[in-house]
């Protein structure tokens, strides 16, 4: 009796709104939303057509249709062969910087993280704090004197490291190892450590126990990393600029865009070709990995 | 293996190893060109490494402490804590980019203080980042609850609402760039571009930086109101709690830790724009100010880049950066703070 009674009041609470009239609702929230999200992707749709244009179509009417499609692939060609924008080897230049420190952050960071987890010392905890406490340094501050420091570097141990990619990726890992670290340090300490134990008992080296015992297990939270520092070093600006230089021989896609822009300031059409081709990698990647690339950049500002 | 050769081994890789990086060291001192110097060093540097890592010892554990920490603690000295503690002594200097020559106190930050180029970036600063947060999380919770309601769908609209958020702040720039420059001046005839305005410059950056940043939050803010218990809900349902009170009096109140993580997210973003600053306007148009011209959107994080980079007032640049450090920092802790205090109440 009882629970029929709370069962027809909690009814009669939602039915307060007629059927037919919160059918409605959803409706026009339905459509609002994809009102607004053609207002969203709008700016998408303009690059997108104007790629198809020749320059005094768009300067005349931005806003209509292309007449023909074709001209997409010559401005395409024409920007692809272009010696500022050089966009097959920005490209790789981009893909392989990002690759390559994202492969060296994830395993340094997780066993630097690793090792301060499983050891509680003075001084593990002192090196905690400390890429906890460098995670409020703003690029800003430290990016003259890094470049002066990277120059005497470079004069001291002979090894290039402005102007080189073994240079920005060393970078990369010092900015981006106190965030990863922190991200697996919260990761490492929920995972059990009977399940080492187990395996030092048995007679396994410490270094094998991290490799084959724990790093298997670190995968979801690898995703999170990948996504975070991928995403971060991809579209990544202003190192990369102060490093190689807007003109300099290797050049990341956003260099390559920007010292492109700056050699044709009126060339719409090119420039919007090229920035179609730029977006287009990390579009093409969120269609295919969605879920986990929005998971991954929430995750990441949560913690 | 036996364990005495490969004892011998190591020992004789660590020595070697030792060997080449004092060689390198030597020939770098002694200002010799060899190119092969680098090579030697770094060669050495891994031998000693590899030779610790085999050496047979009772205190293997500890050296492979050491070893693994040393990779990502070399990579986050040498490009932040060097270069930060530097940083710092440089902007009491009269430093030039590459060399100081007298040590000049408070100098920097007195001539910092008296330029107006300099006040007038923190006040557009603040100006920005105070707007930019409103905006920003007006619209994010708007789509958050949209995202969260009964339309059918949702998740193919916040994917959607992601999107800008994924694409670098100097493309977009560029593309906003156009967008102000040659296409809302075709759709409303007769009207002149937002940039050539100083204060629709500035809007015009914040427009797109909502853009850009409000679906990102929106995703904070729907995985916060997914966290709303659903018992809670359906008894206010029975206590016959309409959708506003519902919102205002559950929902709002039971995120407020979102609200604190969503604003001070906005708010350090907004302080750092750098990108879309850059690629939008680049600080024109300017504007006069007490007879002087100044550029008009040049918010702090560009101020500094151009002092140092354009102007190549290295020291002057630093200080900037410098008292832009410590602003951040005091945010940050705030934050942290907040998020306590409120963890205790709980």
């Amino acid at each position: 009796m009882k629970a029929q009674n709370v069962a027809s009041t909690k009814n009669v609470a939602i039915d307060e709104i007629p059927e037919g009239r919160k059918k409605i609702g959803i409706f026009l929230l339905e459509i609002l939303a994809i009102a607004l999200v053609l207002l969203f992707l709008f700016p998408f749709f303009l690059v997108l057509i104007n790629s198809a244009k020749q320059s005094a179509d768009i300067i005349i009417s931005p806003l209509n249709m292309p007449e023909k499609w074709g001209q997409l692939f010559t401005n395409m060609n024409n920007v692809i062969h272009n010696q500022n924008f050089n966009y097959w080897k920005s490209f790789f230049s981009s893909l392989f910087i990002t690759a390559v420190s994202l492969v060296l952050i994830s395993l340094f960071s997780s066993m630097a993280a690793w090792i301060l987890v499983r050891n509680k010392t003075k001084w593990s905890n002192f090196i905690f704090m400390t890429l906890v406490a460098a995670m409020i340094i703003p690029f800003q501050v430290v990016m003259l004197p890094l470049l002066s420091t990277f120059r005497e570097l470079s004069d001291f141990i002979g090894i290039r490291m402005l102007t080189s990619y073994k240079g920005l990726i060393f970078a990369y890992i010092g900015f981006g190892g106190s965030m990863s670290v922190f991200i697996f340090h919260g990761f490492i300490k929920s995972i059990p450590y009977e399940l080492e134990e187990a395996a030092l008992i048995d007679g396994c080296t410490p270094e094998g126990t991290f490799f084959r015992i724990l790093f298997p297990l670190l995968k979801p939270i690898q995703v999170t990393v990948l996504i975070l520092n991928g995403v971060w070093i991809w579209n990544d600006f202003l190192l990369p600029s102060l490093m190689l230089g807007l003109n300099g021989k290797i050049k990341t896609l956003p260099i390559a865009v920007t010292s492109f822009v700056g050699s044709y300031v009126k060339q719409w059409d090119l420039i919007l070709t090229a920035a179609l081709l730029a977006m287009l990698p990390i579009i093409v990647l969120f269609i295919f990995a969605q879920k986990q690339i929005i998971r991954g950049m929430v995750e990441g500002a949560i913690k | 293996m036996d364990v005495k050769v490969k004892k011998v081994l190591s020992l004789a890789a660590i020595i070697l190893g030792i060997a080449g990086v004092i060689l390198a060291l030597i020939m770098d001192f002694s200002g010799s060109e060899n190119p092969l110097r680098g090579a030697i060093l770094v060669i050495g540097g891994l031998m000693v490494l590899a030779g610790f890592y085999f050496l047979p010892s009772k205190n293997h554990k500890k050296i492979i402490n050491v070893l693994f920490l040393f990779p990502l603690l070399l990579a986050f000295t040498v490009t932040v804590i060097i270069p930060f503690i530097f940083g710092v002594f440089y902007s009491l200097t009269d430093w030039n980019g590459i060399k100081f020559e007298n040590f000049v106190g408070l100098q920097n930050y007195i001539t910092m203080f008296t330029s107006n180029d300099y006040m007038y970036s923190v006040v557009i600063t603040f100006i920005f980042s105070a707007i930019n947060i409103v905006l920003v999380n007006v619209i994010a919770f708007s789509l958050a609850l949209l995202c969260t309601s009964k339309i059918k769908g949702k998740n193919y609209y916040r994917a959607a609402f992601f999107v800008p958020n994924l694409i670098g702040g100097i493309v977009l720039g560029y593309v906003w760039q156009f967008i102000f420059n040659k296409v809302l001046t075709v759709l409303i005839p007769g009207s002149v571009s937002m940039l050539t305005d100083p204060n629709l410059a500035l809007l015009a950056i914040i427009i797109v930086s909502s853009w850009q940043y409000s679906g990102y939050i929106m995703m904070i803010y729907v995985t916060g109101l997914q966290g709303v218990p659903k018992d809670v809900l359906e008894a206010s349902a029975v206590d016959g709690a309409d959708r506003l009170t519902t919102l205002f009096r559950i929902k709002m109140p039971l995120i407020a830790n979102t609200f604190t993580i969503c604003i001070f997210l906005t708010l350090i973003n907004s302080f750092k724009q750098f990108d879309l600053n850059f690629a939008i306007t680049n600080g024109a148009p300017s504007r006069i100010l007490n007879g002087v011209s100044i550029l008009s959107t040049e918010l702090l994080a560009l101020n500094i880049y151009k002092t140092a980079i354009s102007k190549n007032q290295y020291a002057l640049g630093q200080t900037k950066a410098v008292v832009f450090f410590i602003v951040l920092a005091i945010i940050s802790l705030t934050q942290v703070a907040i998020s306590k205090k409120r963890e205790v109440e709980m």
